[in-house]
């Protein structure tokens, strides 16, 4: 089962390669990863997608609590949550195509970020199923290069996975 | 006061009452050498930088207290790997320090660097580099603080050389500054409750006890426990001297190399009562199969050890003393006769044994040991078969009178580890028991041991073997013996002598029996040289 992990992470040095490290030393798997800053200067959220038993769920979140530089696990598989990832794909695209590929992007409601002599660049946000939809529709025209940023997500309404009152570190 | 960082670092080490630290310079790391000129800081100087990391890791065993050692960038932090990964699995708490070239130059393979905090990474609870003079006493208190509490283990911290002459005011913080590190010492009361009566309920347990008795100091509480409730003990190598040996529950060490009857226990019991350990392979064997008819309770302060292996019943996160201060008062006192029966038979149908002749075996020298030290000495090994033959015939009555790598069974730790344990404790009798192969890895520490004057008492059971491997040879590779015997062995007696330290050999019983007091009792240190039999076999060898 793939299971969605919230960690919120001091932001030091090192310590993606610690997360990182802790996932390939103990041969968890990962599914994707995405990491960038949050609300508070000082703290980094990842999104990690993990697949694995309960067993392996249960380790992977005692192993990264663990961590000195790992301030909250959260897993919210179970939760309501809103999930999204971003996708940017590069596909053939020559004169006489373009309008079909720009009809694709109409439905999946995706944007177009880059037009070249024979290429379309674009941008498409949303969850996994749909950024799956998107790729195959795209598939048959020649994706030429495909970029995503791996799952981030929020839980709904007023329920949180950060902390209160994160210290402002004075390391 | 202004002061320069490496001055700052050894007042800091002052406030965290460290008296002594093992290390070996290099350029990197000399602004704190030139620190130490002027403190009264005692330093180690030792011939190897494996021998500072596993003499501060025996210091720190022997003692309880932080374990310091210092090296310099690039090879002298890469020497120290081993003691390292030593102190990660056996969970000894290490501050390590090592030079860094100069924050300029970190991350161009400038000469002698390495990158360090990656290295360690998998192997310490926590590492730093500091690159900001500003942090530097900070991370200074979270480190001996991350090392000494929870489950203690080893942090490095990374020095690069300018950053240790930049200027800065000493103001060494009164806490630690750690957003999420909180080890919990109190059980849950509810489990502990539902551990209390599956242990009042139950007609066969068995306490199945490691080192976390012995760093949270609950040996008392176990010898509460095990008395109130009339169970067996029986440890992990690791937990080897929390309970006296002596004792009529205590069963010896269980596992591949355990005694017969203390594994027949952990079969037979209805309850297994696991504290402060981790379900080790050696211990466990196939996880299947162990401990096949019981609950089991676990308490250990690490959450992520509870469940790792093993299925557990009744999980409780906390510091075990603790717990078993809470646990006591509910339990009955009861005495399960039938069961201590059934232990008591166990013992005499298999009981530890081996065959004396007229040769010299290494369990004799082992019990001689015993006799003649009543289980009150310090023991320090080395790995092999040598170390197993210490486990199971020298009954250790002192808790933490074993020093020993016991999870990453590292070879060359016994010298420089006993060097660290006896000017931890400069009143003990310290004994190393080591091998002909281990003895020869860092026993370049002798000069060390002669330099600091200390009275160690070594025991090399010669058999100019690896005899652990060639035994494994034997039972698995059908005899096919390769790279495990030695044909040159140093002729030990002279080596020693070129130390300026008496040394002895001895080949038969008598002899040792003869000699023995006279070598314990000299006021200084001495090598004997035991030819053992080398075809002599750690046994049981179970699973
Ligand atoms: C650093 C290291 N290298 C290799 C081993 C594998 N090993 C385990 S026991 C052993 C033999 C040890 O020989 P010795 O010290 O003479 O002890 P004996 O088994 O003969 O008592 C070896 C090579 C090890 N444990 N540590
Ligand atoms: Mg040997």
């Amino acid at each position: 089962m793939r299971h969605t992990l919230t960690v919120l992470v001091a932001n030091s040095p090192g310590v993606l390669y610690r997360v990182v490290g802790l996932f390939s030393r103990r041969g968890f798997n990962i599914d994707s990863l995405a990491v960038g800053q949050t609300e508070n200067v000082n703290v980094s959220r990842m999104t990690i997608v993990v697949e694995g038993d309960a067993l392996v769920l249960e380790q992977v979140t005692k192993q990264l609590r663990k961590l000195i530089d790992v301030i909250k696990v959260s897993n919210i598989t179970a939760e309501e949550f809103v999930a999204r990832e971003l996708v940017l794909a590069k596909v053939t695209a020559n004169p006489t195509q373009r309008g079909e590929i720009m009809q694709i992007a109409d439905i999946f409601r995706a944007r177009i970020v880059d037009l070249g002599r024979r290429t379309l660049t674009l941008e498409c946000t949303g969850d996994e199923a749909k950024i799956k939809a998107f790729e195959e529709s795209l598939r048959p025209y020649g994706i030429k290069e495909l970029v995503r940023t791996g799952k981030i997500a929020l839980l709904r309404g007023s329920k949180y996975t950060n902390v209160n009152n994160i210290k402002e570190e004075a390391m | 006061m202004e002061v320069i960082a490496a001055q700052a670092l050894i007042q800091a080490l002052e406030q965290e009452n460290v008296s002594i630290v093992f290390g070996y310079p290099g350029g990197s790391i000399l602004p704190v050498y030139d620190a130490l000129v002027s403190s009264a800081l005692k330093h180690v100087l030792v011939r190897h930088e494996q021998g500072a990391v596993f003499a501060a890791n025996g210091y720190a065993r022997a003692t309880g207290r932080v374990g310091v050692c210092i090296a310099t960038s690039g090879p002298g932090a890469t020497n120290l790997v081993t003691g390292i990964a030593d102190a990660y699995m056996d969970s000894v708490p290490l501050v390590i320090f090592t030079g860094q070239v100069p924050t300029t130059q970190v991350g161009t393979d400038a000469f002698q660097e390495v990158d360090i905090t990656g290295i360690t990474a998998p192997i310490t609870k926590h590492n730093y580099l500091v690159k900001d003079h500003r942090k530097l006493l900070q991370t200074i208190k979270n480190a001996f603080y991350i090392a000494a509490t929870g489950r203690p283990g080893p942090v490095l911290i990374d020095l690069p050389q300018d950053m240790l002459k930049t200027k800065i005011s000493f103001r060494y913080p009164k806490s630690a500054s750690l957003q999420s590190y909180k080890p919990v010492l109190e059980g849950h009361f509810g489990k502990i409750n539902e551990a209390a009566r599956l242990i009042n309920k139950s007609r066969r347990p068995v306490i199945y006890a490691g080192g976390g008795i012995l760093i949270s100091q609950a040996c008392e509480e176990l010898k509460q426990l095990a008395e109130v409730i009339s169970a067996p003990v029986t440890n992990t190598f690791r937990g080897l001297s929390c309970f006296s040996g002596k004792h009529p529950l205590f069963l010896g060490m269980l596992g591949l190399h355990g005694t017969r009857y203390a594994n027949l226990a952990v079969n037979e019991c209805d309850l297994l009562i696991a504290l402060g350990v981790r379900f080790d392979d050696r211990v466990t064997g196939k996880v299947a199969t162990f401990a096949p008819e019981a609950k089991i309770i676990h308490v250990d302060i690490d959450p992520a050890e509870i469940g790792k292996n093993v299925r557990i019943q009744v999980p409780i996160v906390g510091d075990v003393k603790v717990v078993l201060q809470a646990l006591l008062p509910l339990l009955k006192k009861t005495d399960r006769a039938a069961w201590l029966q059934r232990i008591e038979e166990l013992k005499s149908l298999y009981p530890l044994f081996y065959h004396q002749e007229n040769v010299l075996k290494p369990q004799f020298v082992l019990e001689e040991l015993y006799r003649l030290t009543d289980g009150e000495a310090l023991i320090a090994t080395d790995v092999g078969q040598h170390q197993m033959w210490t486990a199971q015939y020298y009954r250790f009555k002192k808790p933490g009178a074993i020093i020993s790598s016991g999870g990453l069974g590292a070879m060359g730790f016994g010298l420089p580890a006993a060097i660290g344990a006896q000017l931890g404790l400069p009143e003990e009798k310290v004994i190393l028991v080591t091998g002909d192969g281990s003895f020869q890895m860092t026993m370049s520490e002798l000069a060390t041991m002669v330099e600091q004057k200390l009275p160690l008492k070594i025991f090399i059971l010669n058999n100019q073997s690896l005899g652990m491997v060639r035994q494994l040879q034997e039972f698995y590779y059908d005899k096919r013996y390769f790279g495990v015997n030695f044909e040159f062995v140093p002729d030990f007696v002279i080596l020693a002598k070129a130390y300026g330290i008496p040394g002895y050999n001895v080949s038969t019983p008598d002899e040792l029996t003869r000699r023995l007091p006279d070598i314990l009792n000299t006021p200084g240190p001495v090598l004997v040289n035991c030819l053992i039999d080398p075809r002599e076999n750690v046994l049981p060898m179970a699973l």
